[in-house]
């Protein structure tokens, strides 16, 4: 019984998730066509106006941009799924092992971000909220404002100007090691970009954890519970935090996209080989396969991430379970 | 996932005005936000008008890489260009780019998302389908992606930060309306046989427009990072044009001998966002019902 109704939403929501993908794809698909010029063109630039009729025809042939569009779209869709995700002629290798190499990087700095977010955001929103409108209060709002303020890439290079001239610390300018490769050298080089995305995102939620917690302390059971001696510790963290947790998760989940985009512009800076990169890369070289796919990838797991936020609710608050 | 703003209960529209006016006035970090926009948007004005003692794209070789001085009051960079105008200029094309996005979003969701809630069935599968679809993109990457396909200038930027923005607008607009159907007024509206859309133009908007209002000025900060980050990016609008992100990535190699090259389009893309911030959290005390009590 109980069962069932964990999992009719559940199976709904797969559904819509897998409808949702199969209109990003059609998206992205027609997007990329919306291209002034077509792949070829975009390809070989000038010298696309020297090729003769007879080899335009049969590089759209070779290409498969002379059937009709449903025909393509439907031929990429079945390519993707059997994991052909397209070649990049410059790098000589598969999108799916250009992907297989950036996407561990990306999700690196993603988790690390979030943790370091974490860390920040929560204890400077209850930090704020223990004492409303005082000097500590608004140092704290002042900081959440300031994350909400600076973009990405200001402090991003500002950081990396500042240390490098002055302190000639640069650990992104030798090449990028793997965590596998060498340890220390990797979490020195993804300790900058995850700050400077931490901090963009720490600020929503230092000022969702505030806002949840002065709500949850202003509510009944909070005042029993410190009527019949609750420790004030164990009072702020498993009563008040406790129940702010639902919409502090939220909020983090939200953060995810912000930190998609945000790690093209970080991984840019800092010479990190991930999927934003491999985005921006895609755009610049005009390898339009590499873009195509790789922006489904995000698409994905952008996805599959709001997928997991919603389904841990189910864990976190038992109110949604019945709902 | 359940909707907040579906059960929020809904301020009386109109007649409260001079009253939230008072409130915002009173509310010192509304109106820091207020005079920071103003004093930028004055700025760009000035700036458009042309009236300012340089231009923003005339080169002058032999003075680059000038610092501050009474002629160049934020030094030049390294075409010689006067610093102060180019960021005058580029707040200018800032604010103009952020507008007409965000205006376009609000015109485009907002009518959206009152038919979803209005009309529900189709319409509503319709547009809610494609909202979703829009919301699996990472915002910036939405946009990047657009800017990469579009023909780069002033109005494909602001349309492509544009459609990032009109699934929030959807999405704010849609749950109150789906509410504002069962209110009695709306329903006397209906049985006394007024049309849809005089109901939706004069029940329905009004009382959905302090939230549209407080969107527009957070949009409207989202806009500006966004414009920032995508011509940071080299997918702005194209060079020699002036824009607070390019004008940064120029600096970058700059900033150790001319620091003044990154510390004026710098500090005036943080102001911009800060005031309109600061605007935006002091409208939404004001005028959004669900934020009243965690102050």
């Amino acid at each position: 019984m109980l069962r069932d109704l964990i999992r009719r939403p559940l199976v709904h929501r797969l559904v819509a998730a897998l409808g949702t993908l199969l209109g990003v794809a059609v998206f992205v698909f027609v997007m990329l066509r919306a291209i002034p010029g077509d792949q070829i063109t975009a390809g070989l630039g000038t010298e696309a106006a020297a090729l003769t009729p007879a080899q335009r025809a049969a590089l759209e042939s070779y290409y498969g941009i002379d059937r009709p569009l449903p025909v393509q779209f439907f031929s990429w869709l079945g390519n993707l799924v059997t994991g052909n995700l397209g070649f990049s002629s410059r790098a000589q290798t598969s999108v799916l092992d250009l992907t297989a190499q950036s996407l561990p990087v990306t999700l690196e700095l993603a988790v690390l971000s979030i943790v370091l977010a974490l860390v920040i955001g929560i204890p400077l929103g209850m930090l704020s909220a223990s004492r409303p409108n005082s000097p500590r209060d608004l140092v704290g709002q002042a900081i959440g404002l300031a994350g909400l303020s600076i973009p990405a890439f200001l402090l991003a290079t500002t950081l990396l100007s500042v240390l490098a001239a002055s302190f000639g610390w640069n650990p992104n300018g030798q090449g990028y090691a793997r965590l596998t490769d060498g340890p220390l050298l990797n979490l020195q080089q993804m300790l900058l970009p995850s700050l400077v995305l931490g901090f963009g995102i720490a600020a929503p939620i230092m000022r969702t954890t505030r806002t949840a917690v002065l709500d949850v302390r202003s509510q009944d059971f909070v005042r029993t519970a410190r009527a019949k001696g609750v420790p004030p510790r164990r009072l702020q963290v498993r009563h008040v935090l406790g129940n702010a947790l639902v919409p502090i998760l939220t909020m983090t989940g939200l953060q995810f996209g912000y930190l998609l985009g945000g790690a093209v512009v970080v991984e840019q800076i800092f010479s990190l080989p991930g999927i934003g990169r491999q985005v921006l890369l895609g755009i610049q070289q005009k390898e339009y396969a590499v873009v195509q796919s790789t922006v489904l990838i995000i698409a994905l797991a952008f996805v599959v991430v709001n997928l997991l936020t919603d389904l841990l609710y189910r864990v976190i608050d038992p109110r949604v379970r019945a709902a | 996932m359940t909707d907040p703003t579906q059960t929020a209960a809904l301020p009386p529209g109109g007649g409260r005005t001079a009253q939230r006016i008072r409130a915002l006035v009173h509310s010192p970090s509304g109106v820091a936000g207020l005079v920071i926009v103003l004093a930028l948007a004055l700025l760009a004005l000035v700036s458009a008008a042309g009236v300012l003692p340089h231009d923003a794209i005339t080169q002058d070789p032999p003075a680059r890489l000038q610092g501050p001085s009474a002629a160049h009051w934020f030094g030049t960079d390294q075409f010689g260009r006067d610093v102060f105008a180019r960021t005058a200029a580029a707040v200018s094309n800032s604010m103009l780019i952020s507008i007409t996005a965000v205006a376009l979003a609000t015109v485009v969701g907002t009518v959206s998302g009152i038919a979803a809630g209005f009309y529900r069935r189709l319409p509503d599968a319709i547009i809610s389908g494609v909202t979703n679809v829009l919301f699996a993109f990472p915002p910036l990457l939405l946009a990047l992606s657009l800017a990469s396909v579009l023909s780069r200038n002033w109005f494909t930027i602001a349309a492509a930060i544009a459609l990032v923005y009109v699934p929030i607008f959807i999405r704010v607009t849609r749950g109150p309306v789906l509410s504002l159907r069962e209110v009695d007024y709306v329903r006397a509206a209906t049985a006394t046989g007024q049309s849809r859309l005089a109901i939706m133009a004069r029940h329905v908007l009004p009382n959905i427009m302090p939230i549209v209002i407080v969107q527009v000025t957070l949009s409207l900060s989202w806009a500006v990072l966004t414009e920032a980050s995508l011509s940071f990016l080299g997918l702005g609008t194209p060079a020699p044009a002036a824009s607070l992100g390019s004008m940064i990535l120029d600096a970058r190699t700059l900033v150790q001998i001319a620091p003044w090259t990154m510390l004026a389009p710098g500090a005036l893309v943080v102001a911009l966002v800060v005031g309109l911030n600061l605007l935006g959290d002091g409208l939404r005390d004001v005028l959004d019902p669900r934020s009243g009590d965690t102050k």
